[in-house]
Order: structure tokens, then sequence, then C-alpha cells
């Protein structure tokens, strides 16, 4: 994987904290998606040679990881970025205009052929199926923190708050 | 009671003793959207500030006289964050942190109200002051959700001293198993999780299976777009879910348990996590649950985001670590579940019930709802709807007054508060359309299935008359053809076909031969499917094909969308009498579309024209039309 030199990890302390992660489950491959989870908690993502070592220490064959890790929309086998931005599009959002919010996000962040997350790797923007917070629609999450009643301006404003902050910050 | 429960609530009790007043700030997910950490920082501050000893959540002075605590989900999330002063029986809405002074001045220290933070009921102009004089409140009949949103759901203390656990206690310690589960058959307690299957019958089958390991799950894989009932009951009152799964465990023999929680709901995960790990501190579940000598233990697990989980033997794979994938029933589960052994799985909502079962006893339950669904059931009621929440009310209840009594009312395009809603969605991808003309129909398990909706989860979702039922239709197939697993042929090749035949309704090509095909193949999607999701799938076209099927011809054979939703059949003109030929629509338009000279009417070139409405949105005249 290319992008993984961009980290600046070095291998070696990568794969202490996997082995922490598999100890702390007893290497029961029942954890497999707790484990998972760990590692993405870890690394941002599932960094392919971590998912090798994890099948050859669980004695799973690599596709099977690969299997469960691609099932799963949690997971995700690419970098993802710095701020990951969450916008539901649930039923009650759908009908209160989600999607207008994502359309404007997208030219915000000048994301194109499909793309998800920016080239500078600070934003990832995702559709998400239901947040459950339905009673506050249309709603968006940044990272963890959630936005209700939202409109497209209103999303953009977060956004560039964000994006000030950031390039401020790195000057 | 034993001991141990004497003992939990006799320490909260001398915990509070001190305590004269207490302040509640709803720290579910919406409130906390709308800023209900801030409050409680404040909160927080300024009681030290001032010197008046409160206890605080996170660091805990005991013996303090003013209580500060987060709870969960008071379910009026679009009036939050919501402010509770205890005993008072106040509630303020729509609280800043720039309010907290004045809180603290005129109603901890002289306990008296602020009428500015008061909800005003829009129908009468009355201000509340409290939950009993809000309508949203007052038509609500609350059994499950009774002490979410009161108490503090990280104090284990707080739910035994208001009598948690004493259901569980008498089962453990005093009932058969067989006993137990002909309570629940006889309370005619039904799965909440929408299938509706008698609870204690589940129960039953599970306990003539014999085997040396039996287990218990809990479905908190709520993945229902437009539905957070089981994510609330889960954050605001966690041990309720825990204390029916105890109960479960020795009606069927179980020994162990997992709950599921789907991995969106990160304070879910967090707040039941810590219900099960001080239950088992107290010894209230683990070797020697209740000191009753019955072993049952309990984790938790976090999903990893896939809809199809909710059904249960995909459930089962994703907790023995695989692909979530459905296996064909039979076997069923509480034949050969998870690791093979018998298994119950029940939801969320269904376990947090037991408990209220045994508290009130069966006969007494029986008395609420309908003689064939009784009890409650909690809705989330959302989309254009004045007062949108969580809510929970008796079977039985129609959908006129949940709609208008609860909800306040329909919300229109423009935002006014007006009567008329078009359809009412209910059970999510599912589920099926309702309309005007079931406002009175009593909402249960029969009546819905009699014609072709479903309880479903609960979602309920009010579109107004702006809505286009053939993009609603869409946008459901978009969402299971998204989360169909891929196992079966029918569901994986049938909804993306439904989807295209949907698209080619919405953007003008299809012709009669498609709706009658897309109903043909709807049919047998809900044949030969697996499992729940794909013979659910077609539910939506279904539904509103046979109650809107003049909206449908419209698209097909006039090639109109009548709310104008559909943007391929929009055909954007100006209205030459209403036109003055201000410009502000050319400047506006992004493609050079518009054409026409200073102060005469202008025009759109169709060909050019993307129909994105920048023009529309900037007209002062509302010349636009048809866009």
């Amino acid at each position: 994987m290319s992008t993984t030199a961009t980290r600046n990890e070095t291998p070696l302390r990568r794969f202490e904290k996997v082995v922490s992660i598999l100890d702390e489950h007893h290497y029961d491959r029942e954890k497999l998606i707790p484990i998972l989870h760990a590692v993405q908690q870890e690394y941002h993502y599932l960094p392919e040679p971590v998912m090798m070592y994890v099948a050859n220490a669980l004695n799973i064959s690599p596709a099977k990881i690969y299997g469960v890790a691609t099932f799963y929309s949690h997971f995700t086998l690419t970098p993802k970025g710095k701020h990951v931005i969450r916008i539901c599009d649930g039923t009650a959002c759908h009908v209160k205009g989600s999607m207008k919010l994502h359309d404007m996000l997208h030219e915000v962040l000048k994301l194109e052929n499909g793309k998800k997350t920016t080239d500078d790797l600070l934003f990832t923007l995702e559709t998400v199926s239901c947040l459950g917070a339905c009673g506050l629609a249309p709603v968006m999450m940044v990272n963890d923190q959630v936005y209700g009643q939202l409109t497209a301006e209103k999303a953009a404003a977060i956004i560039n708050e964000i994006q000030r902050n950031e390039h401020g910050g790195a000057v | 009671m034993t001991g141990i429960l004497e003992q939990i609530a006799a320490d909260y009790t001398t915990r509070t003793a001190k305590q004269t007043k207490r302040i509640i700030v709803c720290a579910g997910t919406g409130c906390m959207a709308n800023g209900a950490a801030a409050i409680i920082r404040e909160l927080k501050l300024q009681l030290t500030v001032k010197t008046v000893e409160a206890q605080l959540i996170a660091d805990r002075h005991d013996n303090a006289t003013i209580g500060i605590d987060g709870s969960g989900c008071q379910g009026f999330c679009q009036m939050g964050p919501l402010v509770d002063i205890e005993p008072l029986g106040i509630m303020y809405v729509r609280v800043q942190p720039e309010d907290v002074e004045e809180i603290i001045e005129t109603t901890i220290k002289k306990g008296q109200v602020i009428e500015r933070l008061l909800y005003v009921d829009p129908a009468t102009g009355n201000r509340c002051r409290g939950k009993n004089d809000i309508p949203f409140y007052r038509k609500q009949h609350r059994l499950t959700l009774e002490l979410c949103g009161r108490i503090n759901p990280e104090d284990i203390g707080e739910y035994v001293a208001r009598g948690g656990y004493v259901s569980a206690n008498n089962c453990l310690n005093h009932m058969t198993p067989d006993r137990i589960g002909s309570t629940v058959l006889d309370a005619g307690l039904r799965g909440r999780g929408g299938g509706g299957f008698p609870t204690g019958k589940k129960w039953q089958l599970a306990l003539v299976e014999k085997a040396d390991q039996k287990y218990v799950i809990c479905n908190g894989d709520e993945g229902d777009p437009g539905a957070f009932m089981d994510r609330s009951v889960m954050e605001g009152n966690p041990h309720s879910v825990v204390e029916g799964m105890l109960i479960a465990a020795k009606a069927i023999g179980a020994h162990a348990g997992f709950v599921y929680v789907r991995a969106e709901y990160p304070l879910a995960v967090q707040r039941m996590r810590r219900a099960v790990s001080d239950a088992h501190r107290h010894g209230i579940i683990g070797p020697d649950a209740l000191g009753s000598g019955y072993t049952f233990t309990l984790e938790v697990m976090e999903g990893a985001g896939a809809f199809v989980c909710g059904e249960e033997t995909a459930l089962m794979a994703s907790v023995m670590g695989h692909r979530g994938m459905p296996t064909p029933k039979p076997p069923f589960p509480s034949q050969r579940g998870l690791r093979n052994s018998p298994t119950i799985i029940n939801n969320v909502e269904t376990f947090a019930t037991v408990p209220v079962i045994f508290r009130m006893g069966a006969t007494e339950f029986r008395k609420i709802g309908t003689k064939d669904s009784p009890g409650t059931k909690t809705f989330a009621l959302t989309g254009h709807v004045a007062n949108t929440g969580l809510i929970e009310v008796p079977f039985g209840t129609t959908l006129g007054e949940i709609v208008n009594d609860i909800g306040g009312g329909v919300i229109d395009p423009e935002g006014k508060r007006s009567g008329e809603f078009k359809v009412v969605q209910i059970g999510g991808p599912s589920g099926g359309c309702l309309t005007r003309e079931h406002c009175n129909l009593p909402l249960d398990f029969d009546s819905l299935k009699s014609i072709g909706a479903m309880v479903g989860s609960g979602g309920l979702v009010v579109m107004h008359t702006g809505t286009c039922i053939v993009q609603v239709a869409r946008y459901f197939m978009q969402f299971t053809q998204n989360e169909s697993c891929g196992k079966c042929v029918p569901c994986r090749e049938g909804t993306r076909q439904m989807l295209l035949m949907l698209d080619d309704i919405a953007e003008g090509r299809a012709t009669m031969e498609t709706l009658d095909e897309l109903e043909r193949l709807a049919r047998a999607v809900r044949t030969a499917s697996l499992c729940g999701l794909g013979k659910t799938a077609p539910n939506p076209v279904l539904s509103t094909i046979r109650t809107f099927r003049d909206e449908y011809l419209a698209h097909v054979v006039d090639k109109k969308c009548p709310a104008g939703e559909c943007k391929a059949l929009r055909r954007p003109e100006i209205d030459t009498d209403r036109c003055i030929g201000c410009g502000a629509c050319l400047r506006a338009c992004p493609v050079g579309a518009i054409t026409g000279t200073r102060k005469l009417p202008h025009l759109i070139d169709a060909g050019k024209c993307i129909k994105c409405g920048a023009c529309a949105a900037k007209c002062k005249f509302n010349a636009i039309i048809g866009v």
C-alpha cells in the first residue's frame, strides 16, 4: 500500500500494538470483529500487512479476514481523512433534504470522480443509513460530534470553520 | 428481596439523602447535538463558583444537596436541550449555557419558575410548567420508557432504588423456568423487533430443547433508517435490558448471553458495557446471580455496520466473527442457534418490557393495549411533523392520535402547520405506507398486517403533500439494495432490477409494462428470498403502488411528477405574466440556459437547462414554474 508511507509509522511499533490487541482477545477467532475494531481504532483503517499478521496469528486464511473486512461498512481498507464527515441519509433526514447537504459538502471539499477522501487526507465524506437522531433531521456527524437541524449553508459553514482551524494551525 | 439489592438501594438512599433538588439534563443523542454537554459543564462550573455543593456526574460528592445528572433520551428531541428540575416538576426547553446562571439563582435557590424557558403549547399559547402539561407527553403511556430520561443510566443504585432487578430476583429465586415462560405467554408479550412472535412461546420452545449450553441474545442492531427506540432504551435505561435478559436466561436455562449493539451507536455500546460490568460487580449477574446459585454471564458486542445483521441468523454469524449472512430456517435458533446450541434472540425493547410484566403482573399488563397486542409500543416519530421525538403509546392508538395529538400536526412544504399528511411510512424499509384513510386505524400487529404494512421496529416517518411517492419507494429500494448481503439471487438481483425500474419511472423512461413487471418481480422477491430482508424489501414498492397507483401512472403515462420532486420530469418555464425581466435568473443560471432582454419576459432553453432550480431560488416574483 503506497499510502501507508505517508503515515510515518515504523513497522515494528505497529505490530507490537497488534500483538497486545490479540492478547487482549486471547487469540480467539470468534473475536475477529472486535479485533478488527481495535485495529481500526489504532490505525484509522485496516492496513494489509496488519491483516496478514492477524490471519497468521489466528490461523485463519487472509481471504476470510478480507471477506469480513469488506462485508461490514464500518471497516475500511484505505486510510480515512483526519475528520470523518458522516451525512445521515436515513428516512427522516432524506425527506428533509440530506442530499442537499451532501452535494454542498462535495463541492466545498472539491471531491470529484467518486472520491471520498480529500487529497490532503483531512476529510472523508460518507453517507450513512441512519444515525438515530431523526428528531433533529437533517443531521451530520463530524467525528463524534452530531450536528442537527442543518441546512446546506450551515453544514458548509461548519466544515469551513474546521478547514480554517486546520490551515491556521499548520502555518 | 435478597441482601444484594437491599444493600445497593440503601447505599443509594444514603448517598442522596441530603439532596433537596435535582437537575436532570437530557443527555440523549438529540440533546447532545443541541449542546447539552455545554449546559452540564456550565452547571457544574456555576455551582462550584457559587459554592453550592452539587453531586456531580463525573466526580461524585456524596451527601450533596443539589444533584446534577445526565439522563437518557427524554423523547422531545426537537425542543432540546431539555433540563428538568426535580422535585419541582419543572421542565425547561431549548436551554442555552447563558440561561444556567438564572436557573440556579431563580429556580434552584428560590424555587421559582422562569417563564421564558417553559414550553409554549402552540395550539393554546399556554406555557407548560412540566411534562404533565405538555400535550406531547400527556397523551403518551410510558411503560417501557418509564424510567428512561428520569434516572441516571450510569447509576445502578438509582435503578435498584426504583424497584429495578426485583422482577429478576423473584424469577431467579422463586419461580421455575416453566412458570416464567407461561407468565410471559399469559401477558401476551409479542416481539417488538417487528415480527410480533409471542415471546413466551419462543422461550418455551427453547426451554424444551435438551442441550449443555444455551444462549440469550439481545438484538440491538437497530438498522432501520428512521428508528431510534432501541438506542434510546440502551442509552436511557440499560439495566432494564440486562434484567430482561437475566429473566430470559433463567426461563430457557441459558448461562451465557450477548448484547449485540450497532457500531453507529457508540454511546449505547458504552452504557450497555457499563451496566453489564456494574451488574456483574454487584453479583446481580455472574456465577451466583442474585444469590440464587444460577450462573449467567453477559457480554456486549459491537456490530460493524451491516443492516442484515438485524436478521437473527445473520446476527449469530456475526457474533461468531463471520460475515453476517443469514442461513435458512429451519432449524430455528431456538433449536440450533449460536454454536449450534438452542438460542433465543429478542429485541431490546422486548427485553426491557419483561421486568415490567413481572412487576405489574400478566393480568394487569393485558389491560393495556389491544386483545391480541397487549402492552405499549415505542415509536420514533419523525419527518414533517411539528413535534418529532421518541414516544410510547398503548397498542391500538390510532394514527391520527399519534400524528395530530402527540405530533402536534403536520408541517406543510412551506413550513407551516397544517392538518394534512400525504403518507406515514411505518416500519422502515420492510414496512408500508399509511395514508389519511388510515387515520382511524388502531395500530397493532394484526391491523397493520391486514393492510400490508407492519409495525417493524417502530419508525414512523410523516411526509407532507410535497413528497413524491416514487422517490420514497426508490429511496427504500436503494437502501435494501445496498444492504442486501448478496447470498441469495432473488434479493441480490431482484432489488437491483426493481431499483432500475423505479429509476426508469422517476426519469420518464417507463411504460405500462415496466409497472406490471415491477409488481411481478416484487412478488417474486417477496416469496423467494432467503431471509426477512429480502422477503420484506418489496413492501414499500407494493404498498405504494397499491395506494398511489395514480401517482405512478402520472410518472409513467403523462411523464409528470405531481409533487415536482423527480428532477428528470421537471419542465422549468417562465411565466410571462409574472416575469418583469429583472435578469436575476439569467445571472443565477450556471449553464447560461436563460436568455432575454431587460424588462421583457425571459426564456429558458430546455435543451441547456440542467434543472438545478437556481433561477427559481433567485426569482422574487415566483415567475419560474415547474422546478
